[in-house]
């Protein structure tokens, strides 16, 4: 026992002693959730855009104070001549022009219509389609004020209720994500290179043939990685609890054990990446491409799953992070019990079962 | 020179002689770029809607048929009881929830005014958002056809009406995958130009190889350049290759000047490169390296505008971006390619990354030492 506590300790130097690890281990939840948090939210904001207004009128006047004004849009440029807007698109900053039609004031009192257009540049799609319902919006605002007094015939209402995010906050989206990225990344990333490290310095063999046995050098191996993950998934609780205001509705205890599943998987999954890797680097590269991509982009945590061709949501389904996503995304958000997950619960088991069965096959005490 | 022609050989040989890095530069681009760029997409063409209808009525089946029509919307299951709507929404088998309650036909009908309700499963803030845009779109083309069916003609309306026409232009369909390509090979340029040479040359030092080149009468700067120019090289090629594929599988377009993008791209690659030089002064191990990259990557990736427009970003994080080489590529590529911008719209990043690029390069240089 003692030397097995002996072992963890070296472990423990191994990764404090390096700041590069510790970049790794704690600089990057912070900047996710940071960057996540501040920087890469689908909300429009200070989108510069370019007015050509051939009226020149009180209404035109009034229709772009109320854009600009609205948050949305920073008013980049008036223009005087329908072709400068192919200019200015090219130069890259502004990415919508509004096109008034002449007499716009005129027509709307006279016919009851007058027209806009709204070219947006489309490059990047979903921004485009964002900035023109925005606009949009904006504009159906103004008519709607202008017509209170007006019945219309046959009016049909909605009312919407956003269910579970009342506010549309984004935060419900990027903390079960980057928790599961975080958890994947520490435990199976961080554990496959430092196992393929020993090996690949020969310091492996010297562990082999001391007085401790291959599973408790595993073991060993594994206790402050399970330490620091846990740490990190609390962490990110805390943070995305006090800063972003993300609820826990759920059970924290079913939440801390959901977690601690998803770490023991990713273990075992590092484990056997571990034994299939000669190289640090063979480690890396298979950690970055098999782990940290997919869990970016095929796990449902920027964009959804059911919105892709056929052929990768079979492949999502292969993915642990995916189910981790549903779990956090249930107890957090939804509040629900174990009854809701435990088809999820069971996966994540069969896979940890799975890897460590492979592993132990797979994993060579005698030297080649 | 014939000095560093040698160099260069040497590293080319290395580079290829390597059975890992085949893959590295000619499977593992097809293989992101086809995953990548069909993978990260926001279209929504898939919404699930359950139904609760308890009006019954004429106008209720047609709003739900129209509902079922419309591309966007597949109406999979309909209950009669809003609890077991909820609770398919709880356990994630619909997004919205279509409420028409009893009376729903009579009460337009004779008051002229009627209301229903939706619920959005708003987990994903942005798809409810796009849901709750699309759901609006068929309500309010729906009222306009009621309209006409049951007044028969439209008396002159006092209401005034602003109409509205889009065009989207370089992109009119919305093709999100036009977009997201170049950003992968962005990405993928990078990897090599940074990367690899980081990787490459604290591998020499992990090796204790770069010793023995130290002892050579090789300048400094013939090293450097030797060791550099195999990766500009290949991540030269890379570009080439990806936006073969690019034009094959997703036809993007290509709207600008090649010569241009190239010219740019051969810019960029020196920053890329000294980033790269300048990391591998500063790592012993390549273990480092890669954790320090994989850092740089995961931060400056996502805050370069691959997803989201940087303008929409905080005042900070624009800062920051003045460091962050990847946004400058990551917008002049996409310029070029979409819009075909010329040589004075893409003016100011070229002057930006050429001082940075000399910055950079200096500062590696100044760092690495040819002593121990």
């Amino acid at each position: 026992m003692k030397q097995f506590l002996g072992f963890v300790k070296k472990e423990f130097y191994h990764i404090f002693r390096d700041i590069q690890t510790m970049l790794v281990l704690f600089g990057i939840p912070i900047a996710q959730l940071l960057i996540f948090g501040y920087v890469v939210t689908n909300e429009i904001k200070d989108i510069k855009i370019a007015i050509y207004d051939q009226s020149k009128d009180d209404v035109t006047l009034q229709i772009s104070n109320k854009i600009i004004s609205s948050g949305y849009f920073i008013l980049e440029k008036d223009l005087d001549h329908i072709s400068n807007i192919e200019d200015i698109f090219k130069e890259g900053d502004v990415k919508e022009v509004i096109v008034f039609e002449p007499d716009f004031a005129k027509n709307l009192q006279r016919e009851g219509v007058a027209n806009v257009q709204l070219i947006a540049d489309a490059s990047d799609a979903n921004t485009a389609n964002l900035i023109v319902n925005y606009t949009n919006g904006i504009l159906m605002d103004y008519i709607q004020k202008e017509n209170q007094l007006v019945n219309q015939p046959l009016q049909i209402d909605t009312e919407v209720r956003m269910v579970f995010n009342e506010g549309l906050k984004s935060v419900y989206m990027f903390v079960p994500g980057t928790m599961a990225l975080i958890l994947m990344l520490v435990s199976a990333m961080m554990t496959s290179i430092s196992i393929a490290r020993e090996k690949e310095m020969g310091t492996m063999e010297v562990l082999l043939v001391s007085p401790l046995k291959p599973v408790q050098i595993i073991v060993g191996k594994v206790i402050p990685y399970v330490t620091l993950a846990f740490v990190n998934a609390i962490t990110i609780i805390l943070i995305g609890y006090f800063v972003f205001g993300m609820p826990l509705k759920g059970s924290i205890w079913l939440l801390l054990f959901e977690s601690f599943l998803f770490i023991s998987m990713a273990l075992s999954l590092g484990i056997f990446i571990s034994t299939m890797a000669k190289s640090q680097q063979v480690a890396m590269f298979i950690s970055i491409f098999a782990l940290m991509l997919p869990t970016l982009l095929l796990s449902g945590f920027i964009f959804p799953i059911e919105n892709m061709p056929v052929l990768l949501q079979w492949l999502s389904h292969l993915m642990p992070p995916k189910y981790f996503i549903i779990i956090i995304k249930n107890i957090m958000l939804k509040g629900t019990g174990f009854m809701y997950i435990w088809k999820e619960t069971l996966i994540l088991t069969g896979m940890m079962l799975f890897f460590i069965a492979l592993s132990v096959k797979k994993f060579k005490i005698r030297l080649e | 020179m014939r000095t560093i022609l040698y160099i260069i050989q040497k590293e080319f040989i290395q580079i290829f002689r390597d059975k890992t890095m085949l893959p590295v530069i000619f499977i593992v681009p097809i293989i992101q770029l086809i995953v990548l760029v069909y993978a990260a997409t926001l279209e929504m063409k898939h919404i699930d809607m359950i139904v609760v209808d308890n009006d019954l009525s004429t106008v209720s089946r047609k709003l739900i048929s129209k509902f079922d029509g419309s591309p966007f919307f597949y109406v999979n299951s309909a209950t009669f009881n809003i609890k077991e709507a909820e609770h398919q929404i709880t356990a994630d088998n619909a997004d919205i929830i279509l409420n028409i309650p009893v009376g729903f036909e009579k009460k337009l009908l004779k008051e002229n005014k009627s209301s229903l309700q939706l619920q959005i499963n708003a987990i994903n803030a942005t798809a409810a958002g796009l849901t709750n845009a699309y759901a609006n779109y068929v309500l309010a083309d729906f009222n306009k056809n009621i309209i006409i069916e049951y007044i028969h003609s439209i008396a002159p309306s006092p209401r005034k009406t602003i109409n509205v026409n889009y065009s989207f232009w370089y992109n009119p369909e919305l093709n999100y995958k036009i977009y997201m390509l170049p950003g992968i090979l962005v990405i993928l340029v990078t990897i090599i130009g940074m990367f690899l040479a980081a990787l490459n040359i604290v591998r020499e030092k992990e090796m204790g190889t770069i010793e023995q080149i130290n002892v050579t009468p090789i300048a400094k700067y013939q090293f450097i350049f030797g060791k550099l120019f195999p990766f500009w090289v290949i991540a030269m090629f890379e570009l080439a290759f990806g936006l073969t594929i690019g034009k094959i599988l997703f036809n993007i377009p290509m709207e600008g000047s090649l010569l241009l993008l190239f010219g740019f791209t051969s810019i960029y690659l020196i920053v890329a490169l000294g980033i790269g030089l300048f990391i591998s002064t500063l790592a012993n191990t390549q273990q480092q390296v890669m954790f320090i990259v994989f850092f740089f990557m995961l931060t400056f990736v996502l805050m370069s505008g691959i997803f989201t427009p940087t303008e929409s970003m905080p005042k900070w994080a624009q800062f920051v971006n003045i460091i962050n080489p990847y946004t400058y590529f990551m917008r002049v590529i996409r310029m070029v390619l979409l819009k075909g911008s010329g040589f004075w719209d893409i003016f100011k990043e070229i002057v930006s990354l050429l001082i940075y690029g000399t910055i950079i390069l200096s500062l590696a240089v100044w760092r690495y030492r040819k002593t121990v």
